[in-house]
C-alpha cells in the first residue's frame, strides 16, 4: 500500500489549461451578452439566452450522471466501482457549482427576462386563448416552472452531497459490523437519489426546460432520451478522468478491466439513446400527424438537416461500429477518442434539441456556442481536479475494493 | 482416430489447480484439456487458450441478417410489388428497421448457437470420452497428453507433487464419435487403463 499514491496534485498544466479555457469561455460569454444578448432584437437575445441554456443544462447533467452512476452501481451491490469511485464523486461535486449557474439562466430567462421567444407559454394571452396550451396550463406555469426547478437543483445538490460525505467515512478503518452499518447507509442514501433523479431527469425536468420551448409538441420520450444523452457523456467524462489520472500514475488498482466496464457502459448506452430516438422519430414519422411533425420539420427538412443526422452518425454509427469489438473498449487510445466523440456529439445533439426550436430558420451554431462550451468545460477541468485533490483518490477500508481490485470481465 | 495415451491429474480445489496448469505448463507438457465442474474465472488465461472467434462470427452473422433484411424488403416494395400504404415513400426505410434489427438478431443468435454447439462439438448421438465421471461434480480434472518420450511415472509423480489428489493413465479417444451414452455399458472407463 505504501507504494501507491493515493493522493492526487493538480498538475500546473492542468490548472494552466482549465483556467485559460474559463477566461476564453468568459470572454466569448461577455462579448455574447454585449452583441446579442443586450440587443434590442427579442430573437438575437433567444439566441444567446437559448445558448446559454443549453450548454449550462448539458454540463449540469453529465455531471450529475456521475452520481447516478454511483448510485446505481451502489444500489446493484457493484464493487467493480469502487476503485476508481472517487473520480465520478469529483466530477459530481460539479453540480454544486453548474447546479445554481443553470438555476440562475433559468430563472433569468423565465422570470426575469419573460422570455416568450424561447417559452411561449410564458405568454398570459396566449395560455388563456390557445386551447391545446390551456390543457396544459397545470404543468407550464412560472409558479411550478421556478418551484419545481429550485427543488430539482437543491436536491440534487444536497443527496448528492451525502453521498460524498457517507464516502469520505471508507478513509478510516472500519470493523465488520461498521461495514456493514456503512453498506447499509450507502444503499439508502443511494435509494434516495435515484428516486429523485427518476422524478426529476427520468420524467419532469427534460420536459419542463427544454421540450416546453415547442410549448404545443410534445412526446413522451424526450425525458428518456435526454437522459440517455447526459448518462452516456457522463459515462465518457468518467473515462476521460480515469484515463487522465492513470496516464499520471495514480489508480494502480484500475486497470483495462475496468476501463472494459466502462467501455460497455459508453456503447451500451449509445444504442439505447438511438433506441430512444428511433422511437421518437419513426412514431411520429408514420402518424404524421401535423401537431407531432412539427418539431421534426425543420430538424430534417429545414436548416439543421446536416446536424440531425451528422447526429445520428457520430451518436450511434461510430460507437456501434469502433466500440462494439472487446480489444476496443480496453484499448486507452481509443476510449479516450471515442468519448471526447460522443461527448461533442451529445453536446452537438442538445443544441439541436434547444436552438432547433429557439432559432428555426438559422442555424447559430458559432464562437458564441464553443465559446461557451470552453467556459463549462474550464470549469469542469479546474473543479474536477480540486476537488480529486481533496480526498485521497482509492477508498483504502471500503469494504467492496478487495472485489474491484481482482474485478475481471 | 487413432487412440492417444493421456495422463489425468485430479484436484481438490481451485486454489491448487492454478499453480498446478502454471506448473504443467512451464515444465513443458500439452495439457489436453481441463475439466471443471463449473466455470472457473480466468482459467482459459492460465491454460494460455486462445480468445474465442464466436463474436466475430456473430457480428457477421449479424449484417448478414441486416443486408437479407435491407435487401428482400426494398426489392419487394420498389421493384417487384409497389404499394402505397399511408401515403408513404415505397422506400420507406423508417418503417422497415424494426425488421431488420429483428433480422439481425435472429441471424446472430441462431448462428452463434450454431456456431458454439460446432465449436464445442456438441449435438444429439455424439459421444466423446468422459476422463473422470466426478469432473461434472466436484473434481477438478486436469488431461495432459503424452508423447513417446514422456516418462509416465516421472509426470504422475509430478502431478502428485503439484497437488494433484489422483492420478491415472488412461488411453482414450481424443475427438468424438456417434454413440449413446444410455446404450453402451462401459459409461465412463470404458478405455483399457494402462498399467
Amino acid at each position: 500500500m505504501a507504494s501507491i499514491k493515493t493522493q492526487f496534485e493538480v498538475p500546473a498544466k492542468m490548472k494552466t489549461w482549465s483556467l485559460g479555457l474559463i477566461i476564453l469561455g468568459a470572454i466569448a460569454v461577455i462579448a455574447g451578452l454585449v452583441t446579442k444578448g443586450m440587443s434590442k432584437d427579442e430573437h438575437e437575445q433567444a439566441v444567446f439566452w437559448g445558448t446559454l441554456m443549453y450548454n449550462s443544462i448539458f454540463f449540469t447533467l453529465i455531471c450529475n450522471a456521475s452520481m447516478f452512476f454511483i448510485c446505481v452501481t451502489t444500489l446493484a451491490w457493484g464493487g467493480w466501482q469502487t476503485s476508481f469511485r472517487r473520480v465520478p464523486e469529483a466530477i459530481s461535486t460539479l453540480v454544486m457549482i453548474l447546479g445554481p449557474i443553470t438555476l440562475l439562466i433559468l430563472v433569468y430567462v423565465a422570470a426575469i427576462g419573460h422570455n416568450h421567444h424561447i417559452y411561449h407559454w410564458l405568454d398570459k394571452n396566449v395560455m388563456e386563448t390557445d386551447p391545446i396550451l390551456k390543457g396544459k396550463v397545470g404543468f407550464l406555469n412560472l409558479n411550478f416552472y421556478l418551484v419545481w426547478s429550485v427543488l430539482t437543483i437543491g436536491l440534487w445538490m444536497l443527496l448528492g452531497a451525502r453521498m460524498r460525505k457517507l464516502s469520505s467515512e471508507a478513509d478510516s478503518e472500519m470493523s465488520l459490523e461498521q461495514g456493514k452499518s456503512y453498506i447499509w447507509r450507502n444503499t439508502v442514501n443511494a435509494a434516495l437519489f435515484i428516486v429523485w433523479f427518476a422524478l426529476t431527469v427520468g420524467s419532469t425536468v427534460p420536459w419542463l426546460w427544454m421540450m416546453s420551448i415547442d410549448a404545443h409538441w410534445y412526446s413522451t420520450m424526450y425525458s428518456w432520451y435526454t437522459f440517455a444523452s447526459s448518462f452516456v457523456s457522463g459515462m465518457s467524462l468518467i473515462a476521460l478522468f480515469v484515463i487522465y489520472l492513470k496516464n499520471k500514475g495514480y489508480l494502480e488498482y484500475t486497470n483495462e478491466e475496468h476501463l472494459h466496464d466502462i467501455g460497455k457502459f459508453m456503447f451500451a448506452f449509445s444504442v439505447f439513446w438511438t433506441y430512444l430516438w428511433f422511437s421518437q422519430y419513426m412514431l411520429i414519422w408514420y402518424a404524421n400527424i401535423p401537431e407531432e411533425t412539427v418539431y421534426f420539420k425543420h430538424r430534417v427538412q429545414g436548416p439543421y438537416k446536416g446536424i440531425f443526422f451528422l447526429n445520428l452518425i457520430i451518436n450511434f454509427i461510430a460507437p456501434l461500429l469502433i466500440l462494439i469489438k472487446r480489444s476496443a473498449k480496453r484499448n486507452y487510445t481509443l476510449v479516450t477518442f471515442m468519448a471526447v466523440l460522443i461527448i461533442f456529439g451529445h453536446w452537438i445533439d442538445f443544441y439541436q434539441m434547444v436552438m432547433g426550436s429557439v432559432s428555426k430558420e438559422h442555424v447559430t451554431l458559432g464562437w458564441l456556442d464553443f465559446g461557451t462550451a470552453a467556459l463549462f468545460i474550464g470549469l469542469i477541468i479546474y473543479f474536477t481536479g480540486n476537488a480529486l485533490a481533496k480526498k485521497p483518490l482509492i477508498p483504502k477500508y471500503h469494504p467492496f475494493l478487495k472485489e474491484s481490485i481482482i474485478h475481471h470481465t | 482416430m487413432a487412440k492417444k495415451k493421456f495422463v489425468v491429474g485430479c484436484f481438490d480445489t481451485e486454489d491448487t489447480l492454478f499453480p498446478a496448469v502454471k506448473k504443467v505448463r512451464m515444465a513443458g507438457y500439452k495439457i489436453h484439456d481441463v475439466y471443471t465442474p463449473f466455470p472457473v474465472h480466468g482459467l482459459d488465461h492460465a491454460m494460455g487458450l486462445r480468445e474465442t472467434s464466436l463474436h466475430t462470427a456473430g457480428f457477421i452473422y449479424g449484417i448478414t441478417g441486416t443486408t437479407t433484411a435491407v435487401s428482400c424488403i426494398s426489392w419487394i416494395f420498389t421493384k417487384d410489388w409497389p404499394l402505397n400504404i399511408g401515403g408513404k415513400p415505397h422506400f420507406a426505410l423508417p418503417a422497415w428497421i424494426p425488421i431488420c434489427f429483428e433480422l439481425t438478431v435472429l441471424f446472430a443468435a441462431v448462428g452463434m448457437v450454431l456456431t458454439f454447439c460446432y465449436l464445442c462439438q456438441l449435438a444429439p448421438f455424439v459421444k466423446k470420452h468422459h476422463f473422470h465421471a466426478r469432473a461434472t461434480d466436484d473434481l477438478f480434472v486436469m488431461v495432459i497428453e503424452t508423447t513417446d518420450k514422456t516418462n509416465v511415472d516421472d509426470l504422475k509423480a509430478f502431478l502428485a507433487n503439484s497437488g494433484a489428489v489422483e492420478t491415472d493413465v488412461q488411453v482414450a479417444e481424443p475427438g468424438w464419435w456417434l454413440g449413446r451414452y444410455d446404450r453402451e455399458q462401459e459409461l465412463i472407463r470404458e478405455t483399457a487403463v494402462a498399467h
